[in-house]
């Protein structure tokens, strides 16, 4: 999937450029399914505040890019169709957005992560040549830079707080770095679009990630794992199994009652 | 958006303590404040004022911040199940408006000289309440929209006098909370009016739940009966006229419970009657001489009784409440090491 070549094999068509903002829009949208679970079990009402306006946003990002995606590969689906009908094996979001559970200090690990790396992207993404992709790119890295000094806030807060949050801080960390990488997969059709120059790759990006998440690891007081094994699948459908849950969770009212309206 | 750290916070004086100053002024301070309320002017956090009525200010706007936090989850329960990506957004825009006036009548409640975590504690061991409304489940999707529509819409009614009450934190908190909860009415009824709209099932799904949530409204969101009109037998209205005359005289409160539960029964019948919804009570209907709609009084101790803090649902929200408080213990020990430290970013 990851192979290199010196060349695309054929131009980026709409369908690639579906596929990729799909990609996208489900990593936005399962990683906002996650965050709903914390809402009235987070530490403190803050908390709750916090992470459903990030929720909240995530969902707002789903909406957007899934509703461009549906437009785009001729099917004609709206956001929902895209969202409350397709199978677990239809979606693509990296695995690192539908890990399960965890305590808080594995979903900060998860939002530093995330945060560092969608901020990059939607930044890139700012300055793609499509203008409404563009402007999309430029709210939403405006909106993640938030959930980024969110992430950074509580890395460092967990990471210098107590022997017993360090320890935990440092778990989350290894529990989900091994995820990171999936996110700045190129496969062909991440190649085609970015040679076209339709869209930016995510790969160039990864240096900066290392750098910048280095930065707050190290300020937590704590090292950046490295992990043995990096996570791969879920842009081709390969999900865990804990996701068939999550997406059954998520579907389950609007599948109970066929043809209703909303 | 905001920034999502952001807690609300309510500008304010610094607390005062339990006010003492009567014993060095015996008539200066008292005459002050019932001029102030006298005047319809505000009370603030650095006046003097009666025992009496901080007591009641602080049970008050506890319970008020209070119920916005229990009353998170029923409708947290159904975020990750809304059915569509517009119904999932304005819930969870909901429910963060609810953690956030939590958060602003706690810091108003605060300016009356007590500690948001002594109340989340009070809460916690039981000693403070929410209101019993909440310990009704929400068993379908449709709940949600009931909740919004009726329950916000009693809040609203409710509320909307505490905008002009005496004490000035609370009143300012209560502006905004007032018109955001207006807002969710105007959602939950939206909600409502999709499924009235939609198929058979959706249909006989919203009216379910407006037969399960209509009765907690009237009920349990005004108080008891305060009126003989209301239902109250002669004791229980000259018990609850007492303390509503109290509240009244304090320019806390302004209406009677039953005068509001009146109010907002004559909002729902014609909106229920626009969705095509049937209100669970057969004793509604318009009394031309009273210019009011007639409903059955509310029977008070046998609704009180079946809601009582042993039963299932009230051990639930409180169980659900403290787990969340005692999972998160080892965050908050961590968030006051590195305050105290000073090493947080």
């Amino acid at each position: 999937m990851t192979t290199t070549r010196d060349a695309p094999a054929r131009p980026a068509t709409g369908t690639d450029l579906a596929l990729h903002l799909l990609r996208l829009g489900d990593d936005a949208l399962v990683l906002g399914q996650r965050l709903c679970e914390w809402i009235t079990r987070a530490p403190t009402v803050d908390e709750d505040l916090a992470l459903s306006n990030i929720a909240l946003d995530l969902i707002g990002h789903a909406r957007v890019l899934l509703t461009r995606a549906g437009r785009l590969d001729g099917t004609g689906r709206t956001e929902d169709d895209l969202a409350y009908t397709r199978s677990e094996r239809e979606f693509t979001n990296a695995l690192l957005t539908e890990l399960p559970g965890g305590d808080f200090a594995q979903t900060v690990a998860r939002q530093l992560v995330y945060t560092h790396y969608a901020v990059l992207y939607y930044e890139a993404l700012a300055g793609c040549a499509d203008p409404e992709l563009a402007a999309f790119g430029a709210r939403a890295a405006k909106e993640t830079a938030f959930h980024r000094l969110h992430a950074d806030r509580w890395t460092v807060t967990l990471g210098r707080g107590t022997a017993e949050s360090a320890r935990r801080m440092r778990r989350g960390l290894e529990r989900v770095w091994p995820y990171a990488g999936e996110l700045f997969e190129e496969d062909d059709v991440v190649r085609r679009l970015a040679a076209a120059g339709t869209v930016p790759s995510p790969a160039p990006l990864r240096a900066e990630w290392d750098r910048r998440v280095t930065d707050v690891v190290t300020r937590a007081g704590l090292t950046v794992p490295t992990p043995s094994w990096s996570a791969r699948g879920g842009r081709a459908g390969l999900h865990t199994e804990e996701f068939g849950p999550l997406i059954a969770e998520l579907q389950s009212v609007r599948r109970q009652f066929p043809g209703g309206t909303w | 958006m905001s920034a999502p750290t952001a807690t609300a916070t309510v500008t304010a004086a610094p607390a005062v303590p339990a006010a003492t100053d009567r014993s060095a002024d015996q008539d200066g301070p008292l005459a002050h404040f019932e001029a102030l309320i006298a005047a319809g002017e505000t009370v603030e956090p650095r006046d003097w004022m009666p025992d009496g009525y901080r007591r009641m200010m602080i049970r008050q706007i506890a319970q008020h911040a209070h119920s916005e936090i229990i009353g998170m989850q029923p409708e947290g329960a159904w975020l990750t199940r809304a059915p569509s990506l517009h119904r999932k957004s304005v819930l969870l825009a909901k429910v963060q408006d609810e953690a956030g006036h939590g958060l602003y009548l706690y810091s108003a409640a605060e300016t009356l000289g007590v500690d948001r975590a002594d109340l989340l504690d009070a809460l916690h061991r039981g000693q403070q309440r929410a209101s019993a409304t909440f310990n009704h489940p929400a068993l379908t999707w449709a709940d949600t929209g009931a909740i919004a529509w009726l329950t916000d819409g009693a809040a609203v009614i409710n509320q909307a006098p505490l905008c002009r009450t005496s004490y000035g934190p609370y009143a300012r908190a209560m502006r905004r909370v007032c018109q955001e909860e207006a807002f969710h009415v105007r959602q939950g009824y939206d909600l409502m009016r999709a499924l009235c709209q939609g198929t058979p099932e959706q249909k006989a799904m919203a009216q379910d739940a407006v037969d399960r949530w209509w009765l907690p409204a009237v009920a349990l969101m005004f108080g008891p009966p305060d009126t003989e009109a209301g239902g109250a037998d002669a004791r229980t209205a000259a018990l609850g006229a007492a303390v509503s005359r109290r509240a009244i005289a304090w320019g806390i409160k302004h209406h009677t419970n039953d005068e509001l539960r009146q109010r907002f029964v004559d909002t729902c019948v014609p909106q229920a009657e626009r969705l095509g919804l049937t209100l669970p009570d057969p004793a509604i209907r318009w009394n031309e001489e009273r210019g009011h709609y007639d409903f059955t009084p509310v029977d008070w101790d046998t609704y009180r009784e079946a809601l009582g803090d042993g039963t299932h649902w009230a051990r639930q929200r409180l169980a659900h409440r403290r787990a969340a408080h005692e999972d998160g213990a080892w965050v908050r020990e961590a968030a006051a090491a590195c305050a105290t430290a000073g090493e947080t970013t």
